[in-house]
């Protein structure tokens, strides 16, 4: 049975690499200016992971295989270097890849979070509650009105809470269920959470930052591909989380400009 | 090394009634059977729980008969609703980790074996421990007790976030009166385990017998000691929290409910608030306990696979300095879980790093235990097979950490199945294997007979396969970017990863049955089993040189004298290839803790 | 016996009598002014929705038809009403179609059973939002049996599905079952009313409540309309 269990162990070794060396089922295709050294640390993990994961499947197997079912007479060897030799292995290579791993990311993360905005980031305003989001442009005037948490009326459709008739910065905002943006411009994405926590996740943009309700955060990204994409909730919020979605359309700026008179004329 | 004297214990006469001896026992013995039992009516309340999830991830619109008896509101003609989804997945997660994880590698064993294996007579409370596991089957009830009032349980997952948590009904059925209760059922969870640690600990420090130095205790004692240490730290934060929590549903109090927050077009009367303050207590708690569920594990099958292997490993002590090493660490890295939380971005960093520090004791116990295999004589039984399952899963759950330690790529994995599959595998499945591997190991001691190897063996054959089935492919579905906690996949991108959650339902649903034949073989073995010898592993610490099953206290009025480290294999003695903790033999060895 | 007989027919002629004398208050409702635009509701997030509407609905929360008619103005009997303890028998029904209420209103008479439906492939989770009456929301996954419900009070609910935050509508709940909802150009009839004083009010969701006072002495129709002011905001 020893010999049996050791076989298996390999076999579950291996098939469980194979969908990762075939990319069966992978990261979609990044559209994002950030996301190249993301997508490297994942590769430079996968592969240290992935090694570690089958040297210590095949060494549990071989010596499984090896050192049982032994006679009563076998005498019991040390492995050569003991204890010392392990300890000494696992801080050095064990320690160094993690430690270069870390320092390398710090990069992929800082381009993402300790970066500001450049000065002609695109603004628009996402609003996450139970169970849509909700996107909001300034309009002509460049401003968004103020929240009035007291006015939102989901019958109505207003779901920020303007109040158009006393608050003339919200009469040209324009609130939309899609996110349209152009490609090759930086957006400034500001995160409202309307009632509880929220996350937004877009695969292809490598971005997923949780609303923190009581707390504006925000992000910025630049899409480079054209194209229709899923923006989805991560962070549970109620019954409703799975339905919780989306589409982010990277348009180009004609197609974008075309899109922002359409809802204009809509509001 | 120095030496113990005679141990100071409350004495208390052997009981006589059925209820002193059975219900209301002040044994250690006792008080770790009932909570194994415990554990196991939890394992198998979270495992249909399990099966109830998967299935209707696989066919979500799929009716499942006699569903609406349990909850006519949550699965209307038998279809469960958004709501109950979620409902079951939180009793599943919280049952599991809490019930279970935590309570039968450490609870159970360690209160059963523990007392046995420094030399006691028991425990130095043992009024407290016996209060102990009712305040913790009390707090059970009262978990289980949601799923019949009111909307049901709550549905926020094992987590509970905040201000969904706080807000009450508004945020969705089971939010009410469900938080409520699982508030206080977990805030009884916390003062059971405080009252557990309190008595680990004095154990662990005060009893042992004469010649039981510190180095001298098996690996299954350092762990249960060092997981005690870090339940009394964990546990006393998590009790608060769960109270705050209480209070803001009840009292007008706002804790975790900022200002500005509209529900229902309602604007609710809350300020001052911080929804990450919720974070911060939780996962203070959280990541140590998740080293609580699987530090016992790691000591029970170190200590199991020394037996089995037939000599001592290349360093004992090295393992004690890792798993402590791991509860300090425990500590530092709690922030992993709020990469994208909206915490401050280089906190991120901070966290990160010791994250991925700890992965270096956790590789140095696994480099130990397998290159301790090389050059021994293994022996194949359930317990060592399980024992080396462990380490596969171990393995296999650990190495997907070093994915999630990075917050950059936290940005793609977090929210996903990827981190489903981490947990299930690292502590989960691990765990599990821990607890299985200790029952066989340990059932002749503790019930007087031998379980039926061949059933343990199918047991085990079809866990490990069934495990790696199930779980493996969550890694592929997180990479995908499958989002988890949602209870049923409308997206786009998700349709095609449709027909993976299929053959993972298929393989749940056939690895828990498999889980059935190791319930008979408990029950079936606990009546009918061959009597158990005092010592059928030819073991060395001191549980095996007591009566099977140990008498009331524990070594028959004699204090035990310790003259050996337990690991004294591969030695030639009187009695074969290992010498007991307890013989005053003398025997040629290579290395002797003192 | 003779005492007997007598004060039958006489029982008799006047149940007779008051059947047959049973009038009608009908009429329309407008309203004067510019009501605000009906904002076009995008349903993107919910695909199985979506492509059910050619193009995109509208909120309903003023509906209009031609020659400034106003719809959805439930007119009913507010006091005068002699059988407003009986609780019709008649299936009403709420259904849930393209992620949206049809009908956007639905009055009842109070304990009066109706059915919530669904006809769409998502589940929905309908949460109506009463101040007296039993506060509750059920979801619905698709395929599974219509939901039946009551009010015991009086109210005027407003009606959301937890899910689509668009969606959303009113439950009626009146202690008469005199009443109709107007549509179309603004019509509405009230008929099978026995001789009596009536107050008859009108309420629309945005713009508020009016009532007329009105007398049927016989078989007549009485003719009674009523003007809403529009909000601009």
């Amino acid at each position: 049975m020893a010999k049996f269990f050791a076989v298996t162990i390999i076999i579950i070794a291996i098939l469980s690499a194979i969908p990762v060396l075939r990319h069966t089922w992978d990261m979609p295709e990044d559209i994002s200016t950030h996301g190249s050294l993301i997508d490297e640390q994942m590769t430079e993990t996968m592969i240290e992971a992935g090694i570690a994961f089958l040297a210590a499947q095949f060494l549990l197997a071989i010596f499984i295989w090896k050192f049982s079912n032994q006679s009563p007479d076998a005498k019991i060897k040390k492995f050569p270097g003991g204890a010392k030799a392990l300890v000494i292995a696992a801080l050095l290579v064990v320690g160094i890849e993690v430690l270069a791993l870390g320092v390398f990311g710090v990069k992929a993360w800082a381009n993402v979070y300790l970066t500001p905005p450049a000065a002609d980031a695109m603004p628009i305003q996402v609003q996450a509650g139970q169970f849509a989001f909700y996107f909001r442009y300034p309009g002509p005037d460049g401003k968004f009105g103020a929240i009035h948490p007291e006015l939102s009326n989901e019958g109505t459709q207003n779901y920020f809470g303007l109040d158009p008739e006393h608050d003339p910065a919200s009469r040209d905002d324009i609130v939309a269920a899609e996110m349209a943006i152009p490609v090759n411009k930086e957006i400034h994405l500001l995160m409202h959470a309307k009632d509880v926590g929220h996350s937004f996740f877009v695969r292809e943009l490598r971005v997923q930052q949780d609303f923190v309700p009581g707390l504006d955060v925000s992000l910025h990204f630049t899409a480079t591909k054209i194209g229709k994409y899923e923006i989805v909730c991560t962070q549970l919020c109620g019954l409703g989380h799975y339905n919780m979605k989306a589409y982010l359309n990277v348009l180009s700026q004609q197609d974008f400009d075309d899109w922002i008179k359409k809802e204009q004329a809509m509001q | 090394m120095h030496d113990v004297s005679a141990p100071a214990v409350h004495h208390h006469a052997p009981p006589t009634s059925f209820i002193r001896k059975h219900v209301f026992s002040l044994d250690h013995k006792v008080i770790g059977k009932q909570y194994y039992a415990l554990a196991l009516v939890a394992a198998l309340c979270g495992m249909l729980l399990s099966w109830m999830m998967r299935i209707h991830l696989a066919w979500t619109n799929a009716a499942i008969p006699g569903l609406q008896l349990l909850s006519p509101n949550g699965a209307p003609g038998g279809v469960m609703t958004p709501e109950y989804y979620l409902q079951l997945m939180t009793m599943h997660g919280t049952i599991m980790v809490f019930f279970v994880l935590t309570t039968a590698p450490f609870a159970a064993f360690g209160n059963f074996f523990l007392p046995i294996q420094v030399g006691a007579e028991d425990m130095p409370f043992p009024r407290f421990n016996m209060m102990s596991f009712w305040v913790t089957f009390t707090a059970f009830i009262v978990l289980m007790a949601s799923f019949f009032v009111g909307d049901g349980p709550t549905l926020g997952g094992w987590t509970q976030y905040a201000p969904l948590n706080s807000v009450g009904s508004v945020g969705g059925p089971g939010q009410g009166l469900g938080v409520i209760l699982w508030m206080a059922s977990i805030g009884l969870f916390c003062v059971g385990q405080l009252l557990g640690s309190l008595n680990f600990i004095t154990t662990t420090l005060d009893l042992r017998v004469k010649g039981m130095s510190l180095m001298r205790l098996p690996l299954s004692a350092w762990a249960w000691f060092i997981t005690s240490c870090m339940g009394l730290t964990a546990f006393a934060v998590l009790m608060p929290a769960c109270i705050l929590v209480i209070l803001d549903h009840v009292a007008g109090t706002s804790f975790f409910v900022p200002s500005g927050t509209v529900m229902n077009d309602q604007l609710l009367p809350h300020s001052g608030g911080s929804t990450l303050l919720w974070q911060h207590l939780f996962w203070f708690f959280g990541h140590p306990e998740v080293y609580i569920a699987i530090v016992p594990g790691i000591g029970i099958v170190t200590h199991i696979l020394i037996t089995n292997m037939r000599r001592p490993l290349l360093s004992q002590r090295v393992i004690i300095y890792s798993m402590g090493a791991l509860a300090i660490l425990s500590y530092m890295v709690y922030g992993h879980h709020m990469f994208v939380s909206g915490m401050n971005p280089i906190s991120a960093l901070a966290f990160s790093f010791p994250t991925l520090v700890i992965t270096i004791p956790a590789t140095i116990i696994v480099l130990i235990q397998v290159f301790s295999l090389y050059g021994s004589k293994l022996r194949i039984n359930s317990a060592s097979l399980f024992s080396l399952g462990f380490i596969s899963m171990f393995v296999s759950g650990g190495v997907s950490g070093f994915f999630l330690a990075q917050p950059s790529i936290d940005i793609m994995l977090h929210g996903t199945y990827f981190v489903v599959g981490h947990f299930h595998m690292v502590m989960g499945v691990a765990a599990m294997f821990g607890i299985f591997a200790g029952t066989y190991f340990w059932f002749p001691k503790m019930a007087g007979r031998m379980m039926n190897e061949t059933l343990g063996k199918i047991h085990f054959w079809l866990s490990f396969v069934g495990a790696y089935c199930i779980f493996m492919p969550f890694h592929y579905l997180g990479m995908a970017g499958n989002v988890r906690r949602y209870s049923s996949f409308v997206d786009d991108f998700l349709q095609p990863l449709l027909p993976v959650h299929q053959w993972i339902t298929v393989a749940a649903l056939l690895t828990g049955g498999a889980q059935l034949i190791f319930v008979y073989n408990l029950i079936h073995s606990r009546f009918w089993g061959a009597p158990a010898p005092d010592n059928p592993w030819e073991a060395t610490s001191l549980e095996w040189s007591t009566a099977t099953p140990p008498p009331f206290d524990n070594f028959g009025g004699k204090h035990p004298v310790v003259y050996h480290d337990p690991y004294q294999y591969g030695v030639k003695s009187s009695v074969g290839d290992y010498v007991m903790q307890t013989s005053p033999e003398q025997v040629v060895t290579e290395h002797e803790e003192k | 016996m003779n005492t007997r007989k007598i004060v039958l027919a006489l029982l008799t002629t006047l149940v007779c009598s008051s059947l047959m004398f049973a009038g009608t208050v009908s009429g329309k409702v407008t309203y004067t002014g510019t009501p605000v635009r009906q904002k076009p509701i995008d349903m993107s997030k919910e695909p199985s929705c979506a492509k059910q509407h050619a193009t995109p609905i509208t909120t309903e929360t003023v509906v209009t038809g031609p020659n400034n008619a106003l719809d959805n103005v439930v007119v009913y009997i507010s006091s005068g009403a002699p059988d407003d303890g009986q609780v019709p028998t008649q299936a009403i029904t709420y259904t849930q179609k393209g992620c949206q209420y049809v009908p956007h209103v639905l009055p009842m008479h109070v304990d009066q059973e109706f059915q919530i439906l669904n006809d769409d492939q998502t589940s929905h989770n309908i949460h109506p939002q009463p101040k007296i009456n039993t506060e509750w929301n059920k979801s619905q996954p698709p395929g599974t049996p219509p939901i039946k419900e009551k009010y015991d009070k009086p109210e005027f609910i407003p009606v959301k599905c937890n899910i689509h935050p668009w969606m959303h509508g009113w439950f009626v709940v009146l202690k008469t079952s005199h009443y109709d909802v107007s549509k179309e150009a603004g019509d509405f009839k009230l008929p099978n009313l026995p001789p009596g004083k009536y107050t008859i009010t009108a309420w629309h969701e945005d713009y508020g409540t009016q009532t007329a006072d009105v007398t049927i002495t016989g078989n007549e129709t009485k003719d009674v309309n009523f003007t809403f002011k529009a909000k601009a905001y």
